[in-house]
């Protein structure tokens, strides 16, 4: 099992949830000091730094005109950190195709920082959070189709190497694509792929041998959907199956269980971030079945379910693991246990106010003396010899 | 309910289409192209005109219960079809009769061809712009909350009160369907077609264009300049009323409606 | 005056001239070695760093499809040298606003850049070369409009303070524009652009208040562009001129044969090869030129300087080759004979030129010429500071 760190790379100094009709898409950008976030970016790029040298790999992701998130464009962290780090992996999850304008370019720039990281990117795509349809436009009720035409252009382009071809699909016309450069790994950067309740979208990405992951949702959930992948996944070792199957806690380690509570209720904030309900649900982004639920009143996402419940709670349901090292590890152990397995942790280590100094520990402390645990007791026993090496 | 002459709901088959079809009443023809949120043909409006007319109503495709090829992008390719059902169902000298994006649809069909067609009426029809790029010519419905929304398009917002929790199943899904639809079509460019405004032009029947004074989606100012690329077309308000004017003054309603249509009957 | 480090980037290695149509667009990426591009990116990266701790600013910029250029998105780079270097300014010219799809996302990338820079970026767009047309596939006759439609679409995004503005053009439609995070300089950074031929443009260029860059044409052509900015401009031909820059190739040399061995292999550059169709594209300019093109009248820089001898090269200005002495006597020459302008743009690396060339050739020229340019023009910007390292 890896470990990856991760921060939305928040600006937490925004004015109070309860004041503001919403925190994404409309709050004016006039709350932004560009002065702090010059320092969040270099702080949050140096604590991405801290964990290449402590031997953890790194997640980053993209999220549009809002305070939860100042990474707007993946790539550029992303290049970043492939210059300046040595060898953590580098995993974009995901960069928003179906909100992206052009997935040549995506394929463009996946192939630069895959070169200048001499190999290290994973190259991850996702459909991008329904509120983020407001500030790219994309139209909502087209956002899965987009999605895969926007993947399987990019992945041509990177594996194409007769020269030019041509493509005329639904959403993009390309007359002579041939891109330099192609991507340093061999065909492509592995791809993931992220989901949270499309089983026929979780089918598609298990066929075509993507990773797939789980943000933030309750272990039952969880199971559900990862059980849905290993019935379709195209590996026959078990074990190279659990490779690809990945998920996202929030996770706080302290030295003492009232440190880590501290730290657990600062990265928690994440779940409370405001958003608009008429960004939440845009018109056809969710099949009519789940629009006619949400009309009966049943059916809410996992932002409601999660968002109003305490620490406790969403310990139980393995959204947040806090404690000290040997609690977190048990946690993670529970986890793995309840959702049948997985291969990629991914934590989100960072988030609201927890500060420089606190993240420090935090990471330190689960770098240190969990994951050398966890990578012992949860290590992948391949059948082909020397494919776990990064 | 008040008594109808008939009513029957069938489909009509169109190209790869089946179109949802309802009549109701007898006599002349009169086209009803329904709004987005199918309220219309729920009202007691139709009813009304039922009386004199015999009252069409077909489901533009992905709206009630006709179906959505993928094909199907734009208003422009569903007023092609709405004539195509026109062909097909032998309608000689209809009114078409357009509320809010049947208006649209409405409008488009008459630029393209009016053979079938002997009078227009369209209710704060969408469909054009007025304005430069900055400007904001129709308020964005997805952006703004549900109360922000009902806010704008009801001269008393309780008037759009609806109750979904009660509504059995098969409703909900026509009602989860159309708001699908209404954004797969109209989501971008917003609420418009780029180059219907140039079209107006061409449409050579008597034409009444209704509007609420209360729309606030749409405004009066957006209807006047609407109305005004019809040679000839008139522009009536209705006091109290907001984009769906007809729901909330029904009796001021069609009393404008039954005058217009009462002088271009008596001048056919 | 400013000078400006820069390289395109090139991956050299190609097949015989003779044995492909065309370097850009077309020739087969199986040409491309990721381990060989790999260690020239990470070359021409620390190379922008010696130039940087050298005391010279920073230009870069973007193509599609070539070996001529690996640098295939410039936010990229920008970013990495926004987060490695403390002293320079960092030129991106220039974002292909025409050819790339959202003009949001490029005015989020630079107020990014921006930021993790703490306010050293200069933002340049730039049309986009004819020939990237086909990698990009935008409809060439639209490419000017294009050009500034997203202009005035970044500027609104990067000055727009108070909740979201809705736009409607036809080509980009955006319902709700609110960009997070916003430039750190306000009101934005200094925005740069380029231009051949087009007269009307460099006005609407000049009244704008824009940089205004030429690259690797002959002094009589940049004195018309200059002269003609300079009458446009609203605020006077001095403070014009400062706003002003002209790119040519660079070679130093301690001794004048070293500096002439340097300037051939960095030539390499002006030699690429590019299909003529691919050259001109329909609409991409307005049909008198094409009427003059038809007519065998007229043909492209690249045409011309090809052929070229090093010697003309160098009476051109197109090439600046010699010992420290005649790089200056050059420079200030090429500066007299345009009207002056206030930014240098060094085309130091090019080609062939190996890593030790190469940081010859920018320790020649940082040490040796820079200081005694530097009087010229007196630029608008100030010199770069020798910051303190800022705790990260």
């Amino acid at each position: 099992m890896y470990a990856w760190h991760f921060t939305e790379m928040p600006y937490p100094n925004h004015p109070d949830p309860d004041t503001v009709p919403s925190v994404r898409v409309s709050l004016p950008n006039k709350h932004f000091d560009p002065k702090l976030g010059a320092d969040l970016y270099n702080r949050y790029l140096d604590e991405h730094l801290l964990a290449d040298e402590l031997g953890l790999n790194i997640m980053l992701n993209e999220h549009h005109q809002t305070a939860t998130c100042l990474d707007v464009a993946a790539p550029l962290s992303a290049a970043i950190l492939a210059r300046q780090t040595s060898k953590a992996r580098i995993c974009i999850l995901g960069n928003p195709m179906s909100n992206r304008a052009d997935p040549i370019r995506v394929a463009e720039e996946m192939a630069m920082i895959d070169c200048i990281s001499r190999g290290r990117l994973d190259a991850g795509f996702v459909r991008g959070v329904p509120y983020e349809v407001f500030a790219a436009n994309t139209n909502p009720t087209q956002t899965l189709e987009r999605l895969w035409e926007g993947i399987d252009l990019c992945v041509k382009a990177w594996t194409h190497r007769e020269g030019c071809f041509n493509f005329e699909g639904k959403f993009w016309h390309k007359r002579s694509v041939n891109i330099w450069p192609t991507p340093y790994q061999q065909p492509h950067p592995p791809v993931w792929i992220t989901g949270s309740s499309d089983k026929e979208n979780i089918r598609e990405v298990a066929r075509r041998g993507f990773t797939f992951a789980m943000f933030l949702q309750p272990y039952e959930k969880v199971r559900e959907m990862f059980d849905a992948y290993r019935e379709c996944a195209i590996y026959d070792d078990p074990e190279e199956v659990r490779r690809h199957i990945a998920y996202m806690p929030l996770v706080a380690t302290g030295e003492t269980e009232e440190e880590a509570e501290v730290y657990a209720k600062k990265v928690a904030w994440y779940l409370s971030a405001k958003t608009a309900p008429q960004f939440r649900n845009p018109p056809g982004y969710v099949p009519v079945s789940f629009n006619v639920n949400a009309l009966k009143g049943t059916y809410s996402g996992r932002t409601d379910a999660v968002r109003t419940r305490g620490i406790e709670y969403l310990k139980e349901q393995g959204v947040l693991m806090y404690g000290t090292p040997d609690q977190v590890f048990e946690q993670v152990r529970a986890f793995y246990d309840h959702v049948g397995g997985f291969g990629q942790l991914l934590m989100m280590q960072q988030a609201g106010h927890l500060d420089h100094e606190e993240t420090v520990k935090s990471m330190t402390l689960f770098a240190k003396e969990v994951y050398p645990r966890i990578r012992e007791e949860f290590d992948f026993k391949l059948a082909k010899k020397g494919a776990a090496a990064q | 309910m008040t008594d109808t002459k008939s009513e029957t709901i069938e489909m009509v088959q169109i190209q790869d289409i089946g179109i949802e079809v309802e009549r109701r009443g007898g006599g002349a023809p009169l086209v009803l192209l329904n709004d987005e949120e199918g309220l219309t043909r729920e009202s007691p409006v139709v009813d009304e005109l039922a009386k004199s007319f015999e009252v069409i109503i077909p489901e533009p495709p992905g709206f009630g219960a006709s179906s959505r090829p993928g094909w199907i992008e734009t208003m422009d390719d569903i007023a092609y079809v709405m004539l195509d059902f026109l062909d097909e169902a032998g309608i000689e000298d209809a009114t078409v009769l357009g509320f809010s994006l049947g208006g649209w649809i409405a409008a488009e069909m008459a630029t393209k061809n009016t053979s079938r067609i002997s009078r227009l009426a369209l209710v704060d029809p969408y469909g054009i712009k007025v304005g430069g790029p900055w400007d904001r010519d129709i308020q964005d419905i997805w952006f703004l909350t549900k109360e922000e929304v009902q806010a704008l398009k009801y001269a008393d917002p309780a008037n759009g009160d609806i109750d979904y929790t009660v509504m059995p199943d098969e409703k909900l899904e026509v009602v989860a369907r159309n708001r699908e639809s209404f954004a797969r079509f109209c989501w971008q460019p917003y609420m418009h077609n780029p180059k219907l405004k140039r079209r107006l032009h061409r449409i050579d029947v008597p034409t009444l264009v209704i509007w609420g004074a209360a729309d606030g989606v749409v405004s009066t100012g957006y209807g006047k300049a609407f109305a005004g690329t019809i040679p000839g077309a008139r522009f009536e308000v209705v006091e109290d009323g907001g984009h769906f004017p007809h729901l909330e003054q029904p009796a001021a309603f069609m009393d404008v409606l039954g005058g217009f249509l009462a002088e271009a009957q008596q001048a056919a | 005056m400013d000078a400006w480090y820069f390289t395109e980037m090139p991956y050299p290695h190609l097949p015989p001239q003779d044995s492909f149509a065309s370097d850009r667009v077309s020739l087969t990426n199986a040409v491309f070695d990721p381990e060989i591009g790999a260690d020239l990116y990470n070359r021409y990266l620390d190379e922008y760093v010696i130039a940087d701790d050298l005391g010279l600013n920073l230009m870069l910029n973007e193509h599609h499809q070539t070996p001529t250029c690996l640098d295939a998105a410039v936010p990229l780079t920008a970013a990495i040298l926004a987060r490695e270097t403390t002293k320079g300014r960092i030129l991106v010219l220039g974002n292909p606003v025409a050819n790339r799809a959202d003009p949001v996302r490029i005015a989020e990338e630079m107020a990014m850049v921006d930021c993790i820079s703490r306010g050293r970026l200069d933002a340049g767009f730039v049309r986009g070369v004819p020939y990237e047309i086909f990698a990009s596939n935008t409809n060439p006759a639209q490419t000017s409009e294009r050009l500034w439609e997203g202009l005035e679409l970044i500027l609104r995004a990067w000055t727009t303070r108070d909740g979201p503005f809705s736009f409607e053009s036809p080509h980009w439609r955006k319902r709700a524009v609110n960009i997070w995070p916003v430039p750190y300089q306000q009101p934005h950074p200094p925005v740069w652009t380029t231009g051949s031929t087009d007269g009307p443009n460099i006005d609407r260029v000049a009244r704008h208040g824009f940089h205004f860059a030429s690259f690797l044409q002959p002094h009589e052509r940049v004195r018309v562009l200059f002269d003609r900015y300079r009458k446009a401009a609203p605020d006077g031909p001095e403070a014009a001129t400062r706003r002003l820059g002209f790119m040519p190739i660079v070679a130093v040399g301690e001794t004048a044969g070293e500096a002439r061995e340097r300037a051939e292999k960095l030539r390499w550059f002006i030699q690429s090869k590019t299909a003529p169709q691919f050259r001109n594209p329909p609409g991409y300019v307005a049909v008198d030129l094409n009427v003059r093109a038809l007519k065998g009248e007229f043909s492209g820089r690249t045409a011309a300087i090809r052929q070229e001898g090093m010697d003309t090269l160098i009476e051109m200005g197109v090439v600046m080759a010699g010992t420290p002495d005649q790089v200056v006597a050059q420079v200030e020459r090429f500066h007299d004979r345009v009207g002056g302008f206030g930014h240098l743009l060094v085309m130091l690396q090019a080609g062939f030129l190996d890593h030790e060339e190469t940081v010859r050739n920018i320790t020649l020229f940082a040490q040796e010429v820079y200081p005694r340019i530097r009087h010229l023009a007196a630029p608008d910007a100030p010199a770069p500071k020798q910051k303190a390292r800022a705790g990260r």
